[in-house]
């Protein structure tokens, strides 16, 4: 795997957009004054007829996008993930989820790594929020290219989608033309010895711990979850039965992420040592986005030494 | 309305008025005063202005008119009315609230029971919901209409401003929302709870077409909804002074009957005073 040139992961979200617009006609996009940061502005440029913008007022975007919906349209609301769960949360649950309205939910400058901006703006929750709703699908991609596929199978996907993204430039390594394929997990790395099962930006981070246990003669498998919410049980069990030790890494909170969600799953139908890369507890803090992945251990180093755990 | 009802609007808002009483009492919950205090005005849209099928009703709108419940604790209401049109039969009311029933305590698209094209009951997020819509009706160059109910009491949920403010903004024309101004909530008159000050004066400050109407009247409510239909750039709000719990003289002005149900004894006293009209359910 080779990371052909850093790219922040919202820019795939931008030119997935873009795509979409001339692609399909149903397409709108809805954007609550944030619209650079969520790199819409090509879209709102060449369709403007589709595009909304609605101020610094979430909630009422959260409901013009379910009523957008019902008359047929497939709309893409954009903001930052704190505010498109924790603000609006109910709006999601009564006029999108228990709704099922077909409404898009683009979450950018999700985790840690937003960076400097601080923990008023670093949401480590929302995979838990968006995970409990029903009918809500839950995809956070890895790199560019694969938040620009999962953007466009968003738009194809039948019922509400929150689509998770983040801020920084981190390295773009997924194949441009995929495969993609909402719920089905991509195997990066086949191995013997442990499974680790990555999400969002630890994906590159766990395809370097990879290597480094390499180097320590430890043969671990990499699989991608980018879809939590429908999880790819089969792949994760097949691959826990194979390796019999499991360690997830996510950008997110132990509650409710990814890691609990495997746990649950292993524990249910075939138990294994695990480990989770992940958040403990707490906010977070200012700093470059590297500086707060080594401090919190949601980087290559830190899945090496839960793997070690393990052994 | 496309197609004719064999009945008198007033003796179908008398019966809705009845089934109101009968369902709440059977069901031991549910919103009467809301319910009632509506009545009138909402079977004046539904009867004669609302361009929909009852019995080709679907859930996207097109090509008709669309209405949406932000305030879905007035189900009572809103089930009896879309059953004495035609839209389900009316046998189903007696399932209000029961386990099982396509009638939740609050609407639920999830029975797919026709005329409800989203769930509400939490507070606040209908006006939003039908901007949305109206804006789709605008794209898709249909031009029929958009209307929603709101309630003074949800009024104070800040969501609703932000909506006023948006749909101002986008000029939406098709929109009509309707304000069942009673003057009551859940824990009193309503400008002891939190006051909405000059309520007029504020739509029209968010550049809303603003008219106000008595609720009861139905000539007063026919008058304002031809003005509706009068073509604009502005969303409009018609702001409807009703009485809670209009039609029983007991629940009528008091925030008492916001979310209860009468008693055998209650609902006896209430049916005297709602004639039969076109038959019980």
């Amino acid at each position: 795997m080779i990371n052909t040139g850093n790219k922040d992961t919202r820019s795939g979200f931008g030119a997935g957009l873009f795509e979409l617009g001339s692609r399909n006609p149903s397409v709108v996009a809805l954007c609550a004054d944030l619209t650079g940061s969520l790199k819409m502005a090509e879209f709102a440029a060449a369709f403007p007829q589709r595009f909304f913008q609605c101020g610094i007022a979430e909630a009422n975007m959260m409901g013009v996008a379910a009523g957008m919906a019902v008359t047929g349209l497939i709309p893409f609301v954009g903001t930052f993930a704190e505010f498109a769960t924790g603000r609006v949360y109910d709006q999601l649950r009564q006029s999108i989820c228990y709704s099922q309205t077909n409404v898009k939910i683009a979450a950018s400058h999700a985790g840690i790594t937003l960076g400097e901006d601080g923990a008023t703006h670093q949401t480590m929750e929302d995979l838990a929020l968006a995970r409990a709703l029903p009918h809500l699908t839950v995809v956070n991609p890895c790199d560019y290219n694969q938040t620009r596929l999962a953007t466009l199978a968003a738009a194809s996907w039948e019922g509400p989608v929150y689509l998770r993204f983040g801020r920084p430039s981190v390295p773009n390594f997924s194949p441009v033309d995929g495969p993609f394929e909402i719920g089905k997990a991509w195997m990066i790395h086949p191995g013997e010895d442990v499974t680790i099962l990555a999400t969002g930006h630890l994906v590159w981070e766990a395809l370097e711990a990879v290597m480094v246990l390499a180097q320590k003669g430890i043969r671990a498998e990499l699989i991608n979850i980018h879809t939590l919410k429908p999880l790819d049980e089969e792949a994760i069990l097949a691959s826990a039965r194979k390796t019999g030790a499991v360690v997830t890494a996510e950008e997110h909170l132990v509650a409710g992420g990814l890691g609990e969600l495997v746990s649950g799953l292993v524990a249910r139908h075939h138990p294994v040592p695990m480990r989770m890369v992940a958040m403990d507890e707490g906010f977070g803090q200012s700093g470059t986005p590297r500086e707060l992945m080594n401090h919190y251990e949601l980087d290559a180093a830190g899945i090496v030494k839960k793997v070690c755990e393990l052994r | 309305m496309n197609h004719k009802i064999p009945y008198p609007v007033t003796d179908i808002i008398a019966q809705i008025r009845r089934d109101i009483i009968r369902m709440v009492t059977a069901a031991k919950s549910g919103h009467p005063g809301g319910s009632l205090s509506s009545a009138d005005f909402m079977t004046v849209l539904f009867a004669e202005f609302l361009e929909q099928n009852p019995q080709n009703w679907k859930r996207h709108g097109k090509d008709m008119d669309m209405f949406f419940l932000s305030i879905g604790h007035i189900s009572p209401l809103f089930y009896s009315l879309l059953a004495r049109m035609g839209y389900f039969p009316v046998q189903e009311l007696a399932t209000f609230r029961k386990f099982g029933s396509r009638l939740q305590g609050h609407p639920s698209i999830e029975y797919g029971l026709p005329g409800v094209h989203v769930a509400s009951g939490s507070l606040g997020q209908g006006l939003s919901v039908a901007s949305g819509a109206a804006l789709g009706k605008q794209l898709a160059g249909d031009p029929h209409k958009v209307y929603v109910l709101m309630g003074d009491g949800e009024s104070e949920e800040g969501q609703v401003w932000e909506a006023a403010m948006f749909a101002a903004h986008n000029k939406i024309g098709n929109l009509t929302a309707l304000t069942d101004w009673n003057r009551q909530q859940i824990d009193g008159p309503v400008n002891k709870i939190a006051g909405l000050g000059d309520l007029v004066a504020k739509w029209q400050a968010f550049g809303w077409m603003v008219l106000e109407c008595d609720g009861h009247n139905l000539d007063a409510i026919r008058e304002a909804f031809r003005e509706s239909l009068k073509p604009r750039s502005k969303p409009m709000m018609i702001l409807m002074h009703t009485n809670m719990g209009q039609g029983v003289d007991f629940m009528t002005g008091s925030h008492a009957w916001h979310g209860k149900a009468p008693s055998a004894e209650q609902e006896t006293l209430a049916l005297a005073q709602l004639p039969e009209t076109l038959g019980d359910y």
